[in-house]
């Protein structure tokens, strides 16, 4: 049994090196039972290396790493037989059964092979997959594959769940099904732990997340605590012509809290955006177009990093 | 609580599932080859090497049907082994990367070598009976020592199996895999004492020939079957073949755990 005080997951100056590259750079976090947390930051960023880490498949090179009150080190096998991971990359049989994707894999955990299948049935039922159990694997689309990958996770019934970018390369129909399946794992209390370069993804799931950039953890909290920690209420984002912006932006200044110049736009961050779009025009500055939104976590890692997230 | 399974079996498994759609058309595969060598070589070469007694003495009395029967059984293991311990592997890592699933539970390197080794050893067992059920129709083949001889293929495929597994696992790309098979599986079948004693070769090459699995398991196959061997050189096959099984198993084990947990 878990104990409600004791983290699921617990890392302290956790770190990973590949010769002279510095993955992951001594890195702290909790993840409590029950909650979804995210790892979000940009390609390279150091997130699937620490979830390699948290899979018991990459050993730390410095740094400890605790699971289930388990030290990872030395624990791989029990800690990953109580572990669901749905990878980046499928790892899915291509040229077996759905079916017999879910039997073989839950054999892997020595689960008996009629309760691989009676678990299988009701995984499948779960992922919007039923009808397609004897469907070999190649002739899926990429979103059943991936819904594949996630109910293949929970054959173990886990007691952490661990997802690599489960979203990247799906249209937006088949993000917004698997979403809606790990809000129902969310909603029964299985503990997530995510990465993700969206923005969106990362708002709508995770309860916590860090932001990660160049191995470090450059900020920790809910979405919303990081908005208002980082960013202004609002966000201004104005449009020109081109080869206008560096006078205009001079004129700007002084307007809003703080004004970011980025290649396609210009965002100024205030906490009421109608009241410095007044402002702007008050000053006689005629951006092409003009919209004002809630600040997001891509302010956030705009504003801590200087960079957006997905180029 | 029931006694759990072993991690090379729940591999072996995975193995077993995937080839059940395959396995029709790979056992036929499996028996015609020899089959076509026992006609060809067998029969048609046979009949002009049975007319000299000079022949016959060289090797060992018997005629030439019987003579490369047991060894047609070792190199279809041969074969065989060579092949699944090739492309199949870098499948593994590659194309389906079945491994980094397979990893990713309670199984490890040794789960995964092993379970891979276990099922290409029932594959040869498998197939080499089939190959001795077809030789059981040749009344000079014809043998209870071919029985034995299904235990000494499913051996050589084993140690076959183990270094070039070890050699394919250390490799990122499948160039040089055909040359595996052009290089070193085809020049045995062709040099490896299956259809002529290496007396007949020079002896530079008799050595590497001795230090190469296949003659000792065609050598220790004809032990049970058409030729005298003596008990210490059976049992020094035998030491032969361990020898790759445990080099190796030992090395697919170690490159196995550096690929994955890198």
């Amino acid at each position: 049994m878990v104990q409600v005080s004791q983290p699921l997951v617990s890392a302290r100056g956790l770190a990973k090196q590949y010769g002279d590259f510095v993955a992951v750079d001594s890195i702290d976090f909790d993840v409590e039972p029950g909650e979804a947390f995210g790892f979000l930051g940009p390609n390279g960023a150091g997130k699937s290396t620490t979830m390699r880490m948290i899979g018991c498949v990459s050993p730390a090179t410095a740094g400890s790493l605790q699971i289930f009150g388990l030290d990872a080190a030395t624990n791989g096998r029990s800690i990953r037989a109580r572990l669901g991971v749905v990878p980046q990359l499928d790892t899915l049989d291509n040229e077996l059964s759905v079916m017999e994707n879910l039997v073989v894999y839950g054999r892997y955990f020595d689960i008996p092979r009629a309760e691989c299948r009676r678990r299988a049935k009701e995984l499948l039922e779960f992922v919007q997959l039923g009808e397609r159990a004897d469907s070999v694997v190649d002739q899926l689309s990429g979103g059943m594959k991936r819904r594949l990958s996630i109910s293949r996770s929970l054959i173990n019934q886990p007691d952490l769940l661990l997802l690599d970018e489960p979203t990247t390369g799906l249209d937006p129909q088949a993000r917004h099904v698997v979403w809606d399946r790990l809000y129902r794992l969310k909603h029964d209390g299985v503990t997530l732990i995510i990465t993700t370069h969206y923005m969106d993804e990362a708002e709508q799931l995770c309860d916590r997340l860090v932001v990660m950039d160049g191995g470090r953890i450059v900020a920790t909290g809910s979405p919303r605590s990081l908005i208002e920690q980082h960013s202004t209420r609002e966000v201004l984002e104005l449009r020109f012509t081109p080869n206008t912006d560096a006078e205009q932006h001079r004129d700007m200044a002084g307007i809003g809290d703080r004004i970011e110049v980025l290649p396609d736009r210009t965002l100024v961050y205030a906490h009421d955006g109608e009241a410095a779009l007044v402002d702007v025009h008050r000053r006689g500055i005629q951006p092409m177009s003009a919209l004002v939104r809630r600040s997001s976590l891509e302010d956030v890692f705009l504003h801590l990093t200087g960079r957006t997230l997905v180029d | 609580m029931a006694m759990a399974t072993p991690g090379s079996v729940r591999v072996a498994f995975w193995h077993a599932t995937v080839f059940k759609r395959l396995w029709v058309s790979n056992l036929l595969a499996s028996i015609v080859q020899p089959l076509l060598y026992l006609l060809g070589l067998g029969v048609g070469v046979g009949s002009l090497v049975d007319r000299t007694s000079r022949a016959t003495d060289v090797l060992g009395g018997v005629s030439y049907v019987a003579y490369i029967s047991p060894a047609l059984m070792v190199t279809t293991a041969m074969a065989l082994s060579a092949n699944e311990s090739l492309w199949p592997i870098m499948g593994g890592f590659v194309w389906q990367r079945s491994y980094f699933g397979i990893s990713a539970t309670p199984l490890g390197p040794a789960d995964i070598v092993g379970g891979h080794a276990l099922w290409i050893i029932v594959r040869c067992a498998a197939t080499s009976s089939a190959v001795a059920f077809v030789l059981a129709f040749f009344p000079e083949a014809r043998d209870w020592g071919l029985l034995a001889g299904i235990a000494v293929a499913s051996l050589t495929g084993a140690a076959f199996a183990m270094p070039l597994m070890a050699f394919s696992i250390g490799r990122k790309t499948d160039e040089g895999f055909a040359a595996m098979n052009r290089f070193l599986v085809i020049p045995l079948f062709l040099f490896g004492g299956a259809f002529y004693p290496i007396t007949q070769l020079p002896g530079w090459l008799q050595v590497i020939v001795k230090i190469l699995p296949l003659w000792h398991g065609v050598e220790l196959a004809r032990g049970f079957t058409v030729a005298d061997v003596s008990r210490s050189a059976g049992l020094g096959h035998v030491a032969v073949l361990l020898a790759w099984i445990v080099a190796g198993s030992f090395l697919s084990s170690r490159f196995m755990r550096t690929r994955l947990y890198e």
